[in-house]
C-alpha cells in the first residue's frame, strides 16, 4: 500500500502530474479577491476566512477528477481491483495522496495569503489548524465523487455539482473554527464537529467509493 | 482443482451472451477461449475475475490465486520500465523483478520512460507483471495483441514454463499459442444464448 502512495506521488510530481497546479490555482484566487473587493484592509480582513475557506475548496475541487480517472483509462485500476490488495484500502491511499499533493500545500501556502489578505500574525495560527484538520475530508469526500464520475467523459463539471454540495459541513464548521479563532471566542464545538467530519468521512467513505467503483468497473 | 465453472451464465448490457458454460481447470492446464467479437470471451474473464456480475451458474475460484490481464496494458506512461515493474512486484508481495526484465527482453530500457515504448513493448512490459505475482491461474485476454512473432513464441515458452511448473491459464486469444500438451480449447459460440433473449435485450434500453 505504501508502494501506491510512493507511485501516485511520483506520478504527481512527474511532467503532466498537476503538481502545484492547485496551489496556483488557490495563489490566484486569493489574489484576484482585493482586485475585486479593493485594498481596504478592514474588509479584507473581514472576508479573508471565507475566502481562503472558498479558495481551497476550489482548488482541491480541481484535481479531483485525477484520482481515479487516469488509472481508469490505462487499465490500472480494473488490474488494481484484481489485485490483493484491498479496494477500500486503495481508495483511502488514492484519497490521501491527493491529500498530500492538493491539500497540504494549500495549508503550508495558507499563512502568505493570508498576510496578503490582512490577517495578523497571531491570527494565522486558527487558519492554518482550520484547514489542516479540514481538507483531508475534501479528498475523501472527493474520492467518493470520483468514484462516481470515473468513466464519464468529460465528467469533471458533473464531479464539482456533486462534490461542492457536500463539502458545505467542512466548509462551515472549517470557516467557524478559524473566524471563532480570530475573534478570540472558544471554538472547541466548531473544532470537535471538524475533526468528527474529516474521521468519519476517512472512516466511511471509502467503503462507499469501493462499492460504487465496483459497479462502474462492470 | 483450481478452478471450476459450474452452468455460468452472464450478459453484458441487458444482453445474455453465453449460458450453460461448464469447465474445469486444473494444475498444468492450459485453456483457450476462442469465438467471434462480442461473443463473450472477455466477459468470461472478467466473470472469473469477480469484475463481472453473473446471471447464473457459479464459479469457484480462490481469488488469492489468480492473476488477472485485461486488453489494456495498465502502465504508466510517466514512469519507467522498472518503476512500473517495481510497482506491480510491491503490490504482489516484493518479488525481485530483474528476471522478468530479462525475460520479457527489457532489461536495456529499463530507464525509459513507457510512453517512449512502441506498442509491443509496452506489452511485453504488461505481460512481465504476470512473472512478479506468484499466482498459479493466470486469466489473460488477448497477450499476444501487437507483439512480433518472435515475441509471440517467446510468450508461448514463458506461458509453457509456467504450466510446467504446475500453474494453468485461461486465455482469450485467436492465436494457436503452439501448445499441445494439456491443453484445451473452448468456442464461446458454443455455449452462445439461443432463446428466451427478448426481456433480456429490452433491460438494455433502461
Amino acid at each position: 500500500m505504501i508502494a501506491l502512495l510512493q507511485r501516485d506521488l511520483l506520478l504527481a510530481v512527474r511532467a503532466g502530474g498537476g503538481f502545484g497546479l492547485g496551489v496556483a490555482f488557490f495563489l490566484i484566487v486569493v489574489v484576484l479577491v482585493p482586485l475585486g473587493i479593493g485594498p481596504d484592509m478592514v474588509i479584507l480582513s473581514k472576508v479573508s476566512v471565507g475566502v481562503l475557506w472558498v479558495g481551497a475548496l476550489l482548488a482541491c475541487v480541481l484535481s479531483l477528477d485525477r484520482i481515479f480517472s487516469l488509472d481508469y483509462d490505462d487499465g490500472t485500476l480494473e488490474l488494481l481491483l484484481t489485485s490483493p490488495i484491498p479496494l477500500e484500502a486503495v481508495v483511502t491511499i488514492k484519497a490521501f495522496s491527493h491529500w498530500i499533493t492538493t491539500g497540504l500545500p494549500l495549508v503550508v501556502v495558507s499563512p502568505i495569503l493570508g498576510l496578503l489578505l490582512g490577517l495578523q500574525v497571531s491570527d494565522l495560527k486558527w487558519v492554518v489548524i482550520s484547514l489542516l484538520i479540514g481538507t483531508p475530508a475534501l479528498s475523501a469526500i472527493g474520492a467518493f465523487g470520483a468514484s462516481l464520475t470515473v468513466g464519464i467523459r468529460r465528467g469533471g463539471l458533473l464531479l464539482s455539482l456533486l462534490v461542492l454540495p457536500l463539502y458545505v459541513p467542512t466548509l462551515i464548521f472549517g470557516a467557524n473554527v478559524a473566524s471563532k479563532g480570530l475573534e478570540d471566542v472558544s471554538n472547541n464545538g466548531a473544532l470537535l464537529i471538524l475533526t468528527a467530519v474529516t474521521l468519519a468521512a476517512f472512516s466511511i467513505l471509502p467503503f462507499a467509493s469501493a462499492f460504487v467503483l465496483r459497479i462502474n468497473l462492470r | 482443482m483450481l478452478l471450476s465453472v459450474d452452468n455460468l451464465s452472464v450478459s453484458r448490457g441487458g444482453v445474455s451472451l453465453f449460458e450453460g458454460l461448464n469447465f474445469t481447470l486444473s494444475s498444468g492446464q492450459f485453456i483457450s477461449l476462442t469465438g467471434g467479437n462480442g461473443t463473450g470471451k472477455t466477459t468470461l474473464l472478467r466473470s472469473i475475475a469477480g469484475l463481472q456480475p453473473i446471471d447464473k451458474g457459479e464459479i469457484l475460484i480462490d481469488t488469492d490465486n489468480f492473476i488477472f490481464a485485461g486488453d489494456s496494458n495498465g502502465i504508466k506512461t510517466s514512469l519507467t520500465v522498472s518503476e512500473n515493474l517495481r510497482f506491480w512486484s510491491a503490490i504482489f508481495g516484493g518479488k525481485e523483478f530483474e528476471e522478468a526484465l530479462e525475460v520479457f527482453h527489457l532489461t536495456k530500457f529499463e530507464n525509459r520512460f513507457a510512453g517512449k515504448l512502441s506498442a509491443g513493448q509496452k506489452r511485453r512490459l504488461s505481460l512481465a507483471r504476470l512473472m512478479l505475482a506468484d499466482k498459479a491461474i493466470w486469466l489473460l485476454d488477448e497477450p499476444t495483441v501487437s507483439l512480433d512473432k518472435k515475441s509471440m513464441e517467446e510468450f508461448s515458452k514463458i506461458l509453457k514454463n509456467h504450466l510446467e511448473a504446475g500453474g494453468a491459464a485461461v486465455v482469450a486469444t485467436h492465436i494457436d499459442l503452439g501448445l499441445k500438451t494439456h491443453s484445451s480449447n473452448i468456442n464461446i459460440e458454443d455455449y452462445r444464448t439461443k432463446s428466451g433473449n427478448l426481456n433480456a435485450s429490452a433491460g438494455a434500453f433502461l
